[in-house]
């Protein structure tokens, strides 16, 4: 039987009847913006046509929801297997952060009724990076409601179909490394594209693949992290500190590759004393790479990594640094010629504060409904 | 580059150097070019290089000609670099073409019944020009022959059939209404025998080239459209791939000849351009290898559907096309003003900094909770 169990418990709490107040702000506002259209809800304009709904909502949630992806990597590439019980949740949390991403990609395209045309072959363009990201994004929400089924069967007690789906699950789980590395590098390529209108500091060019998958995975072990503690305060059972700090160590590993890459890129490129210029840039990339190498220092010393506290502030750090990485490229810093200005409006932040609302609604009632949280004493 | 490219695998190009008077170089660069807008790899550029170098048995053609302006062929001829026609001659064996045969009178005629009869089932039949079938096709005769029995007899033992030009395609000006002649494009008089259809008045001769290089290098015919169009070449809308295009999706027009939005260079679809329904690759290959934007929309005016049946010569040149892809809405949002890019309002920072706060906050008390749960427990291993 499994070692998976349901939580139980009220629905209805009073941070969950909070977070709905959100979600239905959030909601109205996405009503407004298929009724009044795009303007009437967000600031985006004719050189920020990508504002926080596709920087936050897309491009860094589903950073965010690559637990899925970077716990896939540790447990099935390395063969770990004790990190199991961390598995499930880090998929729920996958599929409801790209889902909602899909989600948002939709409502933030002006002209969303021409979304069909990505699912005709006949359409496509091969030199399009949107394409692969649009495509394997898509691909990769079903391969995840593939991986994660098994909670559902479970619940259901669909015993035949267990069998089956566990004889060709390695398939999905290789599709499901396989496909974020894919779409988490096209996302680097993004800025690629973007050329000269990106920060020359962000502008790594052939480099901004690399530096977009291995950020993704640090924000993947991060956000692991994040959620197994954040659990295990609200849901009790027993501390998992001891498997997440090793995911700390790969994590700590990652930033030193990531801050070494970034400068030893900057340096080759010529363009290392753009740090020190003192203008918002710098700033804002002195602020990225210390909110980089804080955590860094935190899990170096075995003692700190195995305190659950700091583990969690680190593992915050770090999706405020992965975070930032994309808001600075992708937003604070980019620029797309003279007269340009964009923040966004109230009601923008409220439709992406909505959507996380939804999110986090919607993590709470299926671990609850559903055997998703390990509980290895009650096993 | 190009060695650098191209494998050439030590291939000696120095006949074809001398034969077509170019530089290796350039006739490299020059089937890269005709691969590349086929749609194909600089492999298959080597393979069509190595065709035209060691030509096998040159095919035999036979050219005729019916109601028309030899539009067709004179652009051919008149191509530039590096001259086409030349590679185009020098690959076939053109054994019969009314415009360019030397001789002429009977015995050109008997020339050619006795290259259609040794070449039986081998040759080449292009034919430009329309056939008009009216009153027993009386209204076009070479050597006391009408042209719609002439076609006949030759499509009878022809290797492939080529109409090249709108007229011969489907007809052109000829067939414009009253149609007195009766004028008809090669397939309607060929019912049930495969015609390749390069429609243009005049066709491009790039796309004639490229069709009959892939021919010679693959020893087969190009995909073609239900048309029998080439699709390299006639698979898209000039709308489609027209440098004017983002002018008619953001609702910028000439209405006028010299008005501001054509001095501008706006989309030309208010003044009866038939881009929107016309296929053809005029917009990626321009016109006659002049460079230079030189082709009717880049120099100002509407297309007028010259390759399209239906459109060209028979839709008034100022009406609206009708537009095959997604039509534009009456009214279009403003994206351009940049004065209008508000700032952060303080309500939106305030909600910015809250969230963030929100999620500092949440991590300072979860961590304390966290280090009192965990002295209390003792870190031993879970299970595997």
């Amino acid at each position: 039987m499994s070692t998976h169990q349901q939580t139980g418990g009220r629905i209805f709490t009073l941070p969950f009847m909070l977070l709905g107040i959100v979600a239905v702000i959030g909601l109205y506002y996405i009503v407004e913006r298929f009724v009044l259209g795009m303007g009437a809800v967000a600031n985006i304009n004719g050189g920020f046509p990508w504002g926080i709904w596709v920087v936050y909502d897309v491009v860094i949630g589903t950073a965010l929801a690559c637990g899925g992806y970077a716990l896939a990597f540790t447990v099935y590439v390395f063969n770990k297997g004790k990190y199991h019980p961390l598995v499930r949740p880090a998929l729920l949390a996958s599929l409801l952060g790209y889902a909602l991403g899909g989600f948002g990609a939709i409502f933030d395209m002006g002209r969303w009724w021409q979304f069909y045309n990505i699912l005709i072959p006949g359409n496509w363009n091969f030199n399009s990076v949107m394409l692969e990201v649009g495509l394997c994004v898509a691909l990769y929400i079903i391969v995840l409601i593939i991986e994660f089924s098994p909670a559902f069967l479970e619940k259901i007690g669909a015993k035949g179909l267990l069998k089956v789906l566990d004889k060709v699950l390695f398939f999905f789980i290789a599709l499901g490394v396989l496909l974020p590395t894919m779409h988490q590098s096209s996302l680097g390529s993004l800025l690629i594209a973007m050329g000269y209108k990106v920060d020359p500091l962000w502008q790594t060019m052939q480099f901004q693949p690399l530096l977009a998958v291995v950020s993704a995975l640090i924000m993947g072990y991060s956000i692991v992290i994040f959620e197994a503690s954040l659990s295990n305060v609200r849901f009790g059972g027993k501390s998992e500190t001891p498997l997440l700090s090793v995911l700390g160590k790969v994590a700590m590993g990652l930033m030193i590759v990531f801050v070494a890459a970034r400068i030893i890129i900057l340096v080759s490129q010529g363009k290392i004393g753009l740090i020190f210029a003192g203008d918002f840039s710098s700033i804002m990339f002195v602020l990225e790479m210390a909110l980089f190498i804080l955590p860094a220092l935190i899990l170096m010393s075995p003692t700190s990594r195995q305190n659950g506290g700091l583990l969690l502030i680190a593992a915050v750090s770090m999706l405020f640094a992965g975070a930032l990485y994309r808001f600075n490229a992708f937003l604070f810093t980019f620029d797309p010629g003279p007269g340009y200005a964009y923040f966004p409006s109230v009601s923008e932040i409220m439709v992406t504060l909505g959507i996380i609302a939804i999110e986090i609604m919607a993590y709470l009632v299926v671990v609850k409904t559903m055997p998703v949280l390990h509980r290895s004493e009650q096993a | 580059m190009a060695e650098k490219e191209f494998d050439t695998g030590g291939f000696d190009f120095s006949e074809v150097e001398k034969r077509l008077g170019v530089t290796r170089r350039t006739f490299l660069t020059f089937c890269a070019g005709v691969a590349g807008s086929l749609g194909l790899s600089t492999n298959s550029a080597m393979a069509m290089a190595k065709a035209i170098a060691q030509p096998k048995k040159r095919p035999p053609v036979i050219w005729l000609h019916g109601q028309e302006c030899t539009g067709p062929s004179e652009s051919l001829l008149r191509s530039e670099q590096p001259s086409l026609e030349h590679l185009i001659l020098d690959m076939i064996s053109l054994d019969y073409h009314q415009t360019l045969d030397a001789g002429a009178g009977h015995k050109v005629e008997e020339i050619k019944k006795k290259s259609m009869e040794e070449n039986k089932g081998k040759y080449l039949l292009v034919v430009e020009g329309a056939i008009p079938v009216a009153d027993g096709g009386i209204y076009c005769k070479i050597a006391g022959e009408t042209m719609v029995d002439l076609t006949k007899e030759a499509a009878e033992h022809a290797a492939a059939i080529v109409a090249f030009g709108s007229c011969a395609a489907w007809g052109g000006v000829q067939s414009a209404a009253p149609n007195p002649t009766g004028a008809k494009g090669t397939q309607a008089v060929l019912p049930g025998k495969p015609v390749v259809n390069i429609p243009g008045c005049p066709p491009n001769p790039a796309n004639f080239l490229g069709t009959v290089l892939y021919f010679v290098t693959f020893g087969k015919l190009p995909p073609l459209d239900e048309q029998n169009r080439p699709k390299w070449a006639y698979g898209r809308l000039i709308h489609e791939n027209c440098y004017r295009r983002p002018h008619f999706d953001a609702g910028r027009f000439a209405t006028e000849f010299g008005d501001e939005g054509h001095k501008k260079g706006y989309c030309l679809y208010k003044l009866g351009c038939k881009g929107p329904e016309t296929y053809n690759n005029c917009p990626s290959l321009e016109f006659n290898n002049v460079g230079g934007g030189v082709w009717p929309i880049g120099v100002g005016h509407p297309c007028f559907g010259c390759s399209e049946q239906g459109v060209g010569f028979n839709k008034p040149l100022f009406s609206l096309a009708d537009v095959k892809t997604h039509t534009p809405p009456n009214a279009f949002p403003e994206i351009d003003d940049r004065s209008d890019a508000s700032g952060a309002s303080t309500g939106a920072v305030a909600l910015a900094s809250a969230a963030a706060g929100a999620v500092a906050g949440a991590t300072l008390v979860t961590a304390r909770k966290l280090n009192s749960s965990d002295d209390g427990s003792n870190s031993d291993d879970q299970n595997g």
